[in-house]
C-alpha cells in the first residue's frame, strides 16, 4: 500500500515506530518544561556518542549490563516465562560473584576472575530456581514469586554490606574493591570499556544460533507459542523446557550482575543496580526478543542512560526521563503489535501468550 | 520491652501499614475483576505528586483529590492498554511503574528545580478518638492516628459487605472467576474491569497522598519505594478478602516497625530480616496453598 504500512508489518520497522513515538512525545514533554530543545540534544549527543570516551566508556558500558540480562528477559519469554526477577537474579549473581573475589584475594586472574562470573551465574540460577520449583511444584504464579525474590535478594544484599562483607573501617555500607587481578579486563587502553562487553555480543550470537538452530531451542520456541499445542503435539515436555528456560535465564542475569562487580563497580554495595532488570525488559521487547537485536536495543539504551546524563549535566534536563523514555517504548510496541494484529499481519506473539 | 516501647511500636506499625493498605485494598478489587496491576507503584507516586501540586492550594483535602484523581489518570492508560487493548498485564504494569516513577521524576524537576527539597507541606496532625485512644497498649496505636487511617476501619467492612452481598460485588467477581459466564449473565467484562482499575488507581493515588500528607510533609522521587510491589504480596498474603488484606496490611506495617525497634534497642538481629520476612511468608503460604487455589481463576489471564 504505501511505505508506512510496510513498516507496520516488518518486526523491525514496529520497533522504529514505537521508539519515534516515545521520543517525540519525550521531546514535548522537556519543550513544554521549557527546556531548550537544540541544547539538550546537543547534550544527549555528547554524551552519548559525540566522542571515543563518550561511546566506549559511556553508552558501550552502560550497555553491557543491559545486554546480558536483556538476554535473560528475551529468553524466558521466548519460552512464555514471565520472569520478572532479573533484578533479583542480577543481585544475587553480583554478591556471589563479589564473595568469591574476595575469597580468592591473590589468586591469578585467569582462575578468579572465571569463578567470579561462574559464582554469579550460580547464585542467578538458584534464585530463579526458587520461582522455578514453587511453579513447577507447586503452581505459583513466577511473576509474583520472582517479584518476592526481587525484594528478598535486595534486603540480602543491604545485610552482607552491612554486615559480614562490609569494609573493615565499617565507614561506608560497601565491600573492599577486588584486587586488580581479580577485575575483568579493560579492552581498550584509556577507556572504561571492559572484556564484560565482548561477552555480551559473544552470548547474544550464542543465544541466537541456540534458539534458532538446536532441537531444545526449537523446543524453547514451541512451549512459548502455545504450551498445550506443544505437549499435546508429543515429545516436549513442557514443564522440563520452562524449568530449564527459566534456570538459563537466571544464570544469565546473575552473570550480568558478575560483569557489573567484576567489570565497573569492583565492589558491592545497595544500589549497584539502579534497575537494570527493568529496564532490560524494554530491552528484550523492543528487540522483538531476538537475541541479536537485543545487542543493539542494549545499546540504544546504554546510549539514551548515558546520553541522559549528560542532559542533565549539561542542559538540567531531569535524568528521570530515560525511564520515561523506557516505559514509552514498551507501550509503543505494545500498541503498535495491536494493530498489526488488526491489520492481520503474522508475527510471533510479543511474550506473555499464556497457555490457558 | 517496657509497655510504652510497645504501644510505640504498635503505633509506627500502623502508620506504616495506612498507606499498604489503601493501596493493597484497590489491587484487591483489581484482581477480583481478574486483572494483576503490577504497575501499581507507578500510581502511588503519581499520587503522591499529584498531592503535592493539589496541596499548593493550601487544602490537605484537595491534596487527597488531587492524589486520587493522579492515580486514576496513571490507572486509565494502563486499562486502555489491558482491557481495551487486550495487551499482556504483566508487560504494561511494569511500563506503567517506569513511567510512574520516570514522569513524575522528570515534572518534579522541571516544575521545583532544585528548590524541592525545601518544599515543606503542612500535615495532617492525628486525631486521637476521645475514649478509645484511653485504651491500654493497643488505643494509641489505632486510635491516635490521622484521619486517613480511620476511614481504613470503615472502608474495609464496606468493601467485604459490597463484595458478597450486592450484585456489583457478584458481578465484580464473576468477571474475575469466569468471564464468559458473566458475559452469559448479561455483565460487560470489559466496563467491570475498567472500573475496578479506575477503583484501583484512586486508591493507589490516595496510598501516594497519605504519604505525602499524613507522614513526610513534602515529596521525593521515588519516595513509593516499593510499597506498590508490597500491596501485591498483601493481597496474596490476605487471600483475597477485604479483612485479609487489612491483617496482612498490618503485618508488613509490623515488619518494618520492628525493623525501626531492632535497630534503636540494639538488638544483635540484622534489621533487613523483619523487612525480608513478609515477603519470605507470602512465598511460603503460596507454596502451601498450591499456589492459586484462593485466586481468582481468570487472575491475569488476557480475555479473548
Amino acid at each position: 500500500m504505501n511505505a508506512l504500512a510496510r513498516m507496520v508489518r516488518s518486526q523491525a520497522g514496529a520497533s522504529v515506530i514505537a521508539t519515534l513515538l516515545a521520543l517525540l512525545i519525550v521531546t514535548l514533554v522537556i519543550a513544554a518544561g521549557g527546556y531548550d530543545i537544540g541544547h539538550a540534544a546537543t547534550a544527549l549527543w555528547n554524551g552519548s556518542v559525540g566522542s571515543p570516551y563518550s561511546f566506549f566508556s559511556g553508552t558501550l558500558v552502560r550497555a553491557t549490563p543491559l545486554i546480558i540480562v536483556g538476554l535473560a528477559v528475551a529468553v524466558a519469554f521466548q519460552a512464555g516465562v514471565l520472569n520478572i526477577g532479573a533484578e533479583g537474579q542480577l543481585l544475587a549473581g553480583a554478591a556471589a560473584a563479589m564473595t568469591a573475589g574476595l575469597a580468592m584475594t591473590g589468586w591469578p586472574g585467569w582462575i578468579s576472575v572465571p569463578a567470579e562470573l561462574i559464582a554469579g551465574m550460580l547464585a542467578g540460577a538458584a534464585c530463579a530456581g526458587i520461582a522455578a520449583v514453587l511453579k513447577r511444584s507447586f503452581g505459583v504464579l513466577e511473576v509474583i514469586s520472582t517479584l518476592m525474590l526481587n525484594f528478598v535478594a535486595l534486603y540480602g544484599v543491604s545485610y552482607l554490606v552491612r554486615g559480614p562483607l562490609e569494609e573493615p573501617t565499617h565507614t561506608y555500607p560497601e565491600t573492599l574493591r577486588l584486587a586488580e587481578s581479580a577485575r575483568l579486563p579493560v579492552i581498550i587502553p584509556g577507556q572504561r570499556l571492559h572484556l564484560g562487553f565482548i561477552i555480551a555480543v559473544v552470548l547474544a550470537i550464542a543465544a541466537w544460533w541456540f534458539v534458532r538452530s538446536t532441537a531444545t531451542g526449537f523446543r524453547i520456541r514451541a512451549v512459548g507459542a502455545g504450551a498445550a499445542a506443544a505437549a499435546s503435539a508429543g515429545r516436549v515436555s513442557v514443564d522440563r523446557v520452562v524449568f530449564g528456560t527459566f534456570l538459563a535465564s537466571g544464570a544469565l542475569a546473575g552473570l550480568g550482575g558478575g560483569v557489573q562487580v567484576t567489570g565497573v563497580t569492583y565492589k558491592l554495595f545497595e544500589l549497584i543496580s539502579p534497575g537494570y532488570g527493568y529496564t532490560a525488559i524494554a530491552v528484550a521487547l523492543l528487540a522483538r526478543l531476538n537475541p541479536l537485536a537485543v545487542v543493539v536495543a542494549g545499546i540504544f539504551f546504554g546510549a539514551l542512560e548515558a546520553g541522559g546524563a549528560g542532559m542533565q549535566r549539561d542542559a538540567g534536563v531531569p535524568a528521570g526521563f530515560v525511564y520515561a523514555i523506557e516505559a514509552l517504548v514498551i507501550l509503543g510496541v505494545l500498541a503498535v503489535d495491536r494493530v498489526r494484529t488488526y491489520a492481520g499481519a503474522h508475527s510471533a506473539p510479543v511474550a506473555g501468550e499464556r497457555a490457558a | 520491652m517496657s509497655g510504652g516501647a510497645f504501644t510505640a511500636f504498635l503505633e509506627s506499625g500502623v502508620r506504616f501499614a495506612t498507606p499498604l493498605a489503601y493501596a493493597a485494598l484497590g489491587e484487591l478489587v483489581v484482581e477480583r475483576a481478574g486483572v494483576i496491576n503490577i504497575g501499581l507503584e507507578g500510581a502511588i507516586i503519581c499520587g503522591a505528586f499529584g498531592a503535592l501540586i493539589a496541596a499548593g492550594t493550601g487544602s490537605v483535602w484537595l491534596g487527597f483529590a488531587g492524589a486520587a484523581l493522579a492515580g486514576v489518570l496513571l490507572a486509565a492508560i494502563f486499562a486502555f492498554f489491558v482491557v481495551t487493548l487486550k495487551t499482556d498485564q504483566i508487560i504494561t504494569g511494569t511500563a506503567m511503574s517506569m513511567l510512574g516513577l520516570g514522569l513524575t521524576g522528570t515534572l518534579y524537576r522541571t516544575m521545583y528545580g532544585t528548590a524541592g527539597a525545601s518544599l515543606h507541606i503542612a500535615t495532617i496532625a492525628p486525631a486521637p478518638v476521645p475514649g478509645l485512644s484511653a485504651i491500654p497498649v493497643i488505643g494509641r496505636a489505632f486510635f491516635d492516628q490521622p484521619v486517613v487511617t480511620y476511614a481504613l476501619y470503615a472502608i474495609v467492612p464496606a468493601l467485604a459487605w459490597w463484595f458478597y452481598r450486592t450484585t456489583g460485588g457478584l458481578a465484580l467477581r464473576a468477571v474475575g472467576e469466569h468471564p464468559e459466564a458473566a458475559r452469559g449473565a448479561g455483565i460487560s467484562p470489559s466496563r467491570v474491569q475498567w472500573a475496578a482499575l479506575l477503583f484501583g488507581g484512586a486508591m493507589g493515588g490516595i496510598s501516594g497522598g497519605t504519604l505525602v500528607l499524613a507522614q513526610v510533609g513534602t515529596f521525593a522521587e521515588g519516595m513509593s519505594a516499593g510499597r506498590g510491589f508490597i500491596a501485591i504480596a498483601i493481597v496474596v498474603l490476605g487471600r483475597w478478602t477485604p479483612f485479609g488484606v487489612a491483617g496482612a496490611a498490618l503485618l508488613f506495617g509490623a515488619a518494618s516497625a520492628l525493623q525501626t525497634l531492632a535497630q534503636t534497642m540494639g538488638w544483635g538481629m540484622p534489621y533487613q530480616l523483619p523487612l525480608a520476612f513478609p515477603y519470605l511468608l507470602t512465598l511460603v503460604l503460596l507454596a502451601s496453598t498450591r499456589g492459586r487455589t484462593a485466586s481468582p481463576a481468570a487472575l491475569g489471564q488476557r480475555p479473548a
